[in-house]
């Protein structure tokens, strides 16, 4: 670190040498999707990269042609005055743009798009609060790694800091939750900052880009041509995993009698689900999926072990507490997997795979760092891990394997029923999964709803499964699921959302209805803010202070749900017995004209199990109140 | 917590400051001290920034300035390895009586007197920041009246140059 020297060991830079790469361009399935950083790709401009002469138009004029360059084709938006001018010129556009009903659900519904497709997810909104309404969805891309371009239109750059009316600085607003942002006031900038945001959003650890336009920019003249010079001297993402390190990692792992691979979201971000499956097999090793990567690994595969964390199974976290050896990847040891990080996994060592040097040791100290896309990694770590067992000898698991089989068919994921005689919301979510398949895909809100959603829906693919993960957006559900819809026309988009959720971004309907977007909408409704309330009943001596929503069995009913989908032109019905849960599910999938509300009046008195209680140790997981596994002597 | 000193190369874009300022912010890293001007490349920047942090926060603070975007290069740089400086105006208590004593102690630590009025001493002095700190616990006694202090700068020593090697792979 003296001498002049960069401070990063070398195989954890950020900033290597070599031109930058980008994805090559996406196709509409996800499948064949766009793969983050592609290194086959040779232009970091998205999109065909067609040649564009010189040619004299708007900046607002340049916007839309910019998106269409880009390859985007579809946008949510909503207009407002200092974004008025781009709105002209795309009413031309062969783009499809969605008029949301709020700008959250704008930003949501990008976030869903770039979810299921792979690619970056686009959002327009007007300056002040049109953008800060923007300002949650930034916030959970962000969290999440989603890639999304936020366009929002800006006061004239005559009158920025005056106060102007509509005038918010989203630049410094949201600094804190974007990959990177750019205020454009010279209209020609906008090609090269166009390409340079879809660059950034969608290369590395993918993330929200902001691009704020003065209505100056978007009113004046300029010369566009295609494709722009991308000028961005500072990011240099690295892709390639160092060789060293993954011939360490495969050392470590042939020595390991308790591995387990680790998997979180970036394993769905970086399309790598068919490579991780190559090396857990080669390996023979347990797999976690982390609630960001439910799917990555297929629920049913033997050797998955569940999901980690506060509501995982019993057999991954103990999986995790007992390994010698984590193979991580794409995940973060976020304090919801790991507890208290200083009990957490005690005796392993870590392997930590990820295109963010930032995440390496942050929390948790790696001990082989590997800087780089999974998608790259995994098939290197495979081959380094084959090569090695021929060398050594494959490990003898036999040990590792009993132990755990036993937590697992000890402690399956299940629920009891509720005393109150009332359907189990769990079982309702099960019957959902079970009756679309896993060529579904389930969007969930936040709280009890989204873990049994998780828990309960088998994934036997990724990109199946959405989610506000790392931000916990009540609210999310339905606008991700509309988005969802849009980049997946063909696939039966299910939005799991609780009666709270509903209630902060349902105005979306409209949009879903009146544009063909015919998501289902299965409320989960116990009239209640229901993970609040399971804390209340768990450690507030069942103080119920506001949780209660009155939205179920016995309360007033306010709104009703089915009234309200059906105003908004969706159908509508509402399950409030067992019995008819499969049938009205079954009503629902046969219903493909327009969105459908399901309102499955459940127990508000049903927990969400295992848990581990915040500010513990994942030791101290419970399968139910106040009771902890009987922890088997393991040799 | 040991005091490291970064030299942070940027693009002189708007808000470039703001991008770093607010992530040590965020971050809850604690920056001692910051000096930020541009340098013999048109369009960069170079800020140097000193940091209370051990290794392993060091590590995370140079990482995740190294994630943004206008960030070109981060070195970090020792004392001995490095010239530092730290630039000082201070406005000392001098009448008649004292001025002498004054301007003699400013001598002893090279440093110059950049005004004079009947009752007080501007000094000027540029130094390492240990002698800075010697300089001022020698005019204490005086009265200190007012003090404005740059952040540190600080460069590698020998021929290398932090900017063109980083050009030179950008």
């Amino acid at each position: 670190m003296s001498k002049g020297s960069p401070i990063s060991p070398s195989l954890m830079a950020t900033k290597s040498a070599g031109a930058p790469k980008a994805p090559e361009r996406a196709d509409r399935t996800a499948d064949t999707a766009v793969v983050v950083a592609d290194l086959a790709a040779v232009s970091p401009v998205l999109g065909p990269n067609n040649v564009v002469p010189p040619t004299a138009m708007s900046g607002s004029q340049a916007i839309v042609r910019s998106l269409e360059e880009l390859g985007v084709d579809d946008i949510f938006g909503l207009p407002g005055g200092a974004i008025l001018p781009t709105y002209d010129p795309l009413m031309a556009s062969s783009m499809n743009h969605v008029l949301v009903r709020h700008e959250q659900g704008a930003g949501h519904a990008a976030q869903g798009y770039a979810m299921v497709t792979g690619r970056v997810g686009v959002c327009i909104a007007t300056s002040g609060p049109g953008a800060t309404n923007l300002v949650t969805a930034i916030m959970d891309a962000h969290m999440d790694s989603v890639p999304m371009v936020a366009i929002t239109g800006q006061v004239s750059s005559g009158v920025i800091g005056t106060d102007a009316f509509q005038e918010a600085d989203i630049v410094g607003i949201t600094m804190p939750i974007t990959k990177h942002s750019f205020l454009v006031t010279d209209p020609n900038d906008i090609p090269h900052v166009m390409a340079e945001a879809f660059h950034l959003a969608s290369t590395g650890r993918p993330g929200p880009v902001l691009v704020d336009v003065a209505k100056d920019a978007q009113v004046g003249q300029m010369t566009f041509s295609w494709p722009p010079r991308i000028d961005l001297p500072g990011y240099r993402p690295v892709t390639r995993g160092h060789n060293k390190q993954v011939r360490e990692a495969a050392k470590l792992i042939a020595a390991a009698k308790k591995p387990v691979l680790y998997v979180g979201g970036g394993v769905v971000k970086a399309h790598a689900s068919a490579e991780l499956r190559e090396l857990a097999e080669a390996m023979n090793a347990p797999v976690v999926t982390t609630l960001m990567a439910k799917g990555a690994f297929p629920d049913s595969h033997p050797q998955h072990m569940g999901m980690p964390g506060m509501h995982g199974t019993v057999s991954a976290v103990t999986a995790l507490q007992q390994s010698d050896l984590l193979i991580t990847l794409g995940a973060r040891f976020d304090d919801r997997v790991t507890g208290v990080l200083k009990t957490f996994a005690p005796l392993a060592k870590v392997i930590h795979a990820d295109i963010d040097p930032a995440e390496i040791s942050k929390n948790r100290t790696a001990d082989v760092p590997i800087v780089g896309s999974v998608k790259e990694i995994i098939p290197e770590l495979t081959d380094a891990v084959k090569a090695q067992f021929a060398a050594v000898g494959t490990p003898e698991l036999d040990h590792w394997w009993a132990f755990l089989n036993n937590l697992k068919d000890s402690y399956p994921l299940g629920w009891t029923e509720p005393e109150d005689g009332l359907t189990a919301p769990q079982r309702v979510i099960e019957r959902i999964g079970a009756l679309t398949g896993p060529e579904g895909i389930y969007v969930a809100g936040v709280g009890q709803h989204q873990m049994w959603a998780a828990q309960f829906i088998k994934y036997e693919r990724p990109h199946a499964w959405l989610n506000s993960g790392g931000a916990g957006t009540m609210g999310y559900a339905v606008p991700a699921a509309m988005g969802a819809k849009v980049g997946e026309p063909d696939r039966v988009v299910w939005a799991i959302d609780g009666d709270g959720c509903f209630q902060m971004t349902n105005q979306e309907l409209a949009t879903c209805a009146i544009n063909k977007i015919p998501i289902k909408v299965a409320v989960i409704n116990n009239s209640s803010l229901g993970m609040v309330r399971q804390w209340q009943t768990l450690f507030y001596e069942g103080r119920y202070s506001n949780t209660d929503l009155n939205t179920g069995h016995d309360t007033i009913r306010i709104p009703d749900f089915v009234k309200l989908a059906d105003a908004y032109g969706c159908a509508s019905f509402r399950c409030e017995r067992d019995e008819d849960i499969d049938a009205t599910i079954q009503k629902a999938l046969e219903i493909n004209d327009r969105p459908v509300v399901i309102d499955f009046v459940v127990s508000p008195n049903s927990m969400v199990w295992p848990m581990v209680p915040a500010g513990v140790s994942n030791d101290q997981i419970q399968v139910a109140r106040n009771l902890t596994p009987e922890w088997e002597e393991e040799d | 917590m040991p005091r490291h000193t970064l030299s942070v190369l940027v693009e002189d874009k708007p808000g470039v400051l703001t991008r770093v300022a607010s992530l040590f912010a965020r971050r809850a890293f604690n920056i001692n001290s910051l000096a930020v001007g541009p340098t013999e490349v048109p369009g960069m920047s170079r800020m140097t920034v000193v940091v209370d942090a051990d290794g392993d926060l060091i590590e995370q603070v140079t990482k995740q300035l190294n994630k943004l975007v206008n960030v070109i290069k981060i070195v970090e740089l020792t004392s001995e390895s490095s010239v530092q400086r730290d630039h000082i105006l201070v406005k000392v208590r001098a009448d008649a009586a004292t001025r002498l004593q004054v301007t003699q102690a400013a001598d002893l630590f090279r440093a110059s007197v950049v005004d004079v009025s009947t009752d007080a001493v501007v000094i000027e002095a540029t130094g390492h920041p240990d002698k800075i700190n010697a300089l001022l616990s020698v005019l204490e006694p005086f009265g200190i009246r007012e003090i404005v202090q740059s952040g540190t700068l600080a460069v590698g020593r020998g021929s290398r140059s932090m900017s063109d090697r980083a050009l030179r792979s950008a």
